[in-house]
């Protein structure tokens, strides 16, 4: 069971706030890892240092072996790490088609073209599928501006699943989606990694997601990791029901 | 396949059609549509860099340097090819945009148009403070010879000239067409747009402004050397902050959905300049200045959004998404 | 060693009337966020308004010379007055929610416009508004002698300064519009005009610059292209002290005077070049300028 992602003891503050405190994880190959904490407990952080968009004061970042600490976010993604963000970052003034052709064609193996056609052959295959799987098909044409925030943040996070990611990091992937559509969301991202062994961690805040989804889970308060195991022990523990998710035992 | 083959079909066409064309036209026309696709070519680069969100208010500098290429190559080289004169050109302005590029590639908005602008000026003033070079009197070039073409009479010198204009404005606007159409042409609008998620895809936003701007500087240096030629003159102006500013109007007028649209507006612009300079020589930048706010405020996809209507933005209200995701 | 003091003193001067109106584009840049690359042109207005004014003040022998001082302030202030206002909400309004590529289209054209307006007004020929500098005297220092108007710059430098820094930090208003430049949205929740405070901080800005050309235009010959050099070299200025800070201004004008003064008197082609060579060590080290403004998390 080697770990796919270790990170050993990972400090950083801004000013006076602590966001992550010798924060040392270590997840393996294919596990589902969810993270759970209050707002500003150093979740997104933990997400952003591990992706190299936050170069943290202290601690390392180990990828497969090798140390990606401090590696800007391009060359992280090209060590096969992938990740989708909280508030959905996209090219708004492009389409949902081109957002995808852009996930597909900047990390392509063959390398982008300046010649060939964006919408040639092999792209194209791919984005299908992806329009397909994420139920995309009757927006491919509509500027993203124009599309509602559920639409925005499937977009968000097809264009993450691309190209088979070993490690893929989802930022709140059901915030800002109708609750009636949060599992039928989450299925479609699991089922667009079956047959690979990618390890999935996601940050969320909503309890049942976590449960359903997350064979283990770690719950951050303060920029500190104070619980860790599975969802039914994690989220019976305490301390996290004091601070993170306020259920009264 | 077929959109690049009709695009290079497209620009055949439109290259025999001028060359006929310019047998017909008057003499003066086909001055003024030479030196007009000269600075077309300078604002095709422009569109270029400012379809990955980037403005140069000092692309004067690649004109500059690929008029002083040619003017130099004449005079000290002894150079009278135009071929290679323009190609010598071009090679200069690609060779200085090598250097700046990497200086320049991190900015963005005001601090990349004011660092243009900037280099522009000082190379204005260093031109024009450096006899060798000719001060600010520049250089005169005469009449080129064209491959094993050695035209006589003034008109023929100007037709030719023209014919060679009108060549690498075909080729080079179907090359644009072609990249706009590519990844790499589409990362330049992403560019724009998300700098953090191209980053996070796996591109660099400093790499594709970087070439942005070494593309636009090799457009830049053929239309110098071109204007150059079609003028006979080439003097330290050509790098000022007048010159640069006009090619900027021309890239707003035209907008960049549309590559022929450029060249049009050049043609457009020229004609109404040769018209106001007679008449109204102290407030053509004014009239441009107005003109840039009308057209920023009413047509801001400039007159390429005229001619190209794409299928982009939605006509009606997207779909409620509650059925979608089952 | 007296090339060293002439460099010294020359600088200094020079960096009086680049910090007036290098901090009023910064603070219109803290406030509005936006860098006006018609500032140069204001500056040109300011000293073509002023250069009028003094030649009607002086030619019609209006009064005691010394007020002719106070013409050049009024003049400054009617150009803020008049233009200020007209240009943010009549035009820059109009672009706010656009590109960010678009608002530097737009203040260069109005740049363009502004050129060319003076032209028409005032004519192509130079203006010099002579008689100020001369009320002065001259003053002799490290041996060199000097004219007192240029050390007055200097004085009304401070002043500025002194006084902007005051109003800002000490001031309810100030207050108000530091909160603006921190964060516009949360001040304007908070109930503050932000509106308002646009105008009234746009206005200001185009007071410096108007000031700044209005007691630069004793010392220099008024004419078409003075506002292309204010604005290049008020950028710099602007860029290396950090955008949207006084102090930057400040430290940075004066940077900048002592580089230029240092060109002038040792290889003069390099004027314009040595300001960006600095900037560009300057941005080579700090990126965001010597004093930087926080910025907030984008994700």
């Amino acid at each position: 069971m080697t770990a796919l992602l270790e990170t050993e003891g990972l400090q950083k503050s801004f000013g006076a706030v602590i966001a992550a405190k010798d924060i040392s994880v270590a997840a393996r190959r294919g596990e589902r890892l969810g993270l759970i904490g209050n707002n500003g407990a150093g979740k997104t952080t933990f997400v952003n240092i591990v992706t190299g968009y936050l170069r943290p004061d202290a601690g390392r970042v180990v990828l497969d072996g090798a140390d990606i600490t401090g590696l800007a976010p391009r060359r992280v993604r090209r060590q096969g790490v992938s990740r989708s963000f909280q508030i959905p970052q996209l090219f708004a003034s492009l389409t949902p088609e081109e957002n995808l052709l852009m996930a597909l064609g900047i990390a392509d193996d063959k390398g982008m073209s300046a010649w060939r056609p964006a919408r040639s052959g092999a792209m194209m295959a791919g984005l299908e599928d992806l329009l397909e799987r994420f139920r995309l098909g009757e927006y491919r044409h509509h500027t993203i501006a124009t599309l509602p925030g559920g639409v925005r943040k499937l977009v968000d996070i097809a264009m993450a699943v691309t190209h088979q990611p070993k490690l893929l990091l989802l930022d709140e992937p059901s915030s800002g989606v109708a609750a009636e559509e949060k599992f039928p969301l989450m299925d479609v991202i699991m089922r667009a990694l079956e047959g690979s062994d990618a390890t999935v961690i996601f940050v969320e805040h909503d309890m049942e997601i976590v449960g359903r989804y997350a064979e283990r889970v770690l719950a951050f308060y303060e920029g500190r990791v104070i619980a860790d195991g599975t969802p039914t022990v994690v989220l019976g523990n305490a301390e996290v029901q004091r601070y993170v998710t306020g259920v009264a035992p | 396949m077929t959109g690049r083959v009709g695009t290079l079909g497209a620009a055949l066409l439109a290259f025999a059609a001028l060359a006929l064309l310019g047998r017909i036209l008057p003499h003066w026309f086909v001055l003024v549509a030479t030196l007009a696709f000269a600075k077309g070519l300078v604002a095709l680069g422009l569109v270029v860099l400012m379809r990955g969100g980037l403005v140069s208010f000092g692309q004067g500098i690649f004109f500059c340097a690929g008029g002083y290429a040619a003017g130099l190559a004449m005079r000290s080289l002894g150079v009278t090819d135009a071929v290679l004169l323009v190609a010598l050109g071009g090679a200069l302005a690609l060779i200085l945009g090598l250097i700046i590029a990497p200086l320049l590639a991190g900015y963005r908005g005001i601090f990349f148009a004011t660092l243009t602008l900037a280099l522009s000026m000082i190379a204005y003033g260093i031109l024009d403070k450096t006899y060798s070079l000719g001060g600010s009197d520049g250089l005169n070039l005469q009449a080129p010879t064209f491959l094993t073409y050695q035209p006589q009479t003034s008109q023929e010198v100007s037709y030719a000239l023209f014919v060679l204009a009108s060549l690498l404005t075909a080729v080079a606007a179907a090359l644009c067409r072609i990249h706009f159409d590519s990844i790499r042409g589409l990362l330049s609008l992403a560019a724009r747009d998300n700098e953090i998620r191209v980053e996070y895809l796996g591109a660099s936003v400093r790499w594709v402004s970087g070439t942005n701007f070494i593309i636009s500087g090799l457009l830049g240096g053929i239309g110098g050397a071109l204007a150059a030629l079609s003028l006979g003159h080439i003097d330290p102006d050509f790098a000022f902050w007048t010159t640069s500013g006009e090619f900027v109007f021309l890239a707003i007028l035209s907008g960049y959905a549309s590559v022929t649209a450029v060249f049009v507006a050049a043609v457009l612009l020229e004609l109404v300049r040769s018209f106001s300079s007679q008449y109204f020589p102290n407030t053509w930048q004014g009239a441009l200045g107005i003109f840039l706010l009308l057209v920023i405020l009413f047509l801001p996809e400039g007159l390429g959004s005229l001619v190209r209507r794409r299928r982009r933005t939605a006509v009606k209200p997207a779909p409620k998404p509650v059925e979608s995701v089952k | 060693m007296n090339v060293a003091a002439a460099i010294f003193v020359d600088g200094l001067i020079d960096a009086s009337w680049l910090f007036i109106v290098a901090v009023g584009l910064t603070l219109v840049f803290g406030v509005l966020n936006i860098l006006n690359f018609a500032h140069g042109s204001l500056f040109a207005v300011g000293a073509y308004t002023a250069a009028s004014a003094v030649g009607w003040y002086y030619g019609g022998n209006f009064g005691p010379a010394f007020l002719g001082y106070f013409v050049m302030l009024g003049a400054a202030l009617l150009v803020a007055v008049a233009m200020g206002p007209l240009l943010e909400r009549g035009v820059l309004r109009l672009f706010y929610r656009r590109d960010e590529v678009v608002i530097v289209l737009v203040t260069y054209a109005l740049f363009l416009i502004l050129e060319d307006a003076t032209k028409l007004i005032w004519g192509v020929n130079p203006y010099y508004a002579y008689e100020p500098y001369g009320l002065l005297g001259n003053v002799s220092v490290f041996g060199l002698s000097y004219v007192g108007y240029d050390f007055a710059l200097v004085g009304l430098a401070l002043l500025t300064g002194v006084l902007l820094w005051l109003g800002l930090n000490r001031t309810i208003s100030g207050k108000v519009v530091l909160a603006v430049i921190h964060d516009r949205d949360i001040s304007g929740a908070m109930g503050v005009n932000v509106t308002r405070v646009f105008v009234l901080a746009f206005t200001f800005g185009v007071f410096l610059a108007a000031l700044g050309g209005a007691f630069t235009a004793p010392k220099i010959s008024v004419q078409p292209g003075i506002s292309i050099s204010v604005i290049l070299l008020s950028f710099a200025v602007v860029v290396i002290g950090g955008l949207g800070s006084v102090e930057g201004a400040a430290i940075a004008a004066l940077i900048v005077g002592l580089a230029r003064a240092a060109a002038i008197h040792l290889m003069p082609s390099a004027e314009l070049f040595i300001v960006y060579l600095v900037m560009a060590l300057v941005l080579a080290l700090r990126p965001e300028g010597l004093f930087q403004r926080t910025t907030t998390r984008k994700i």
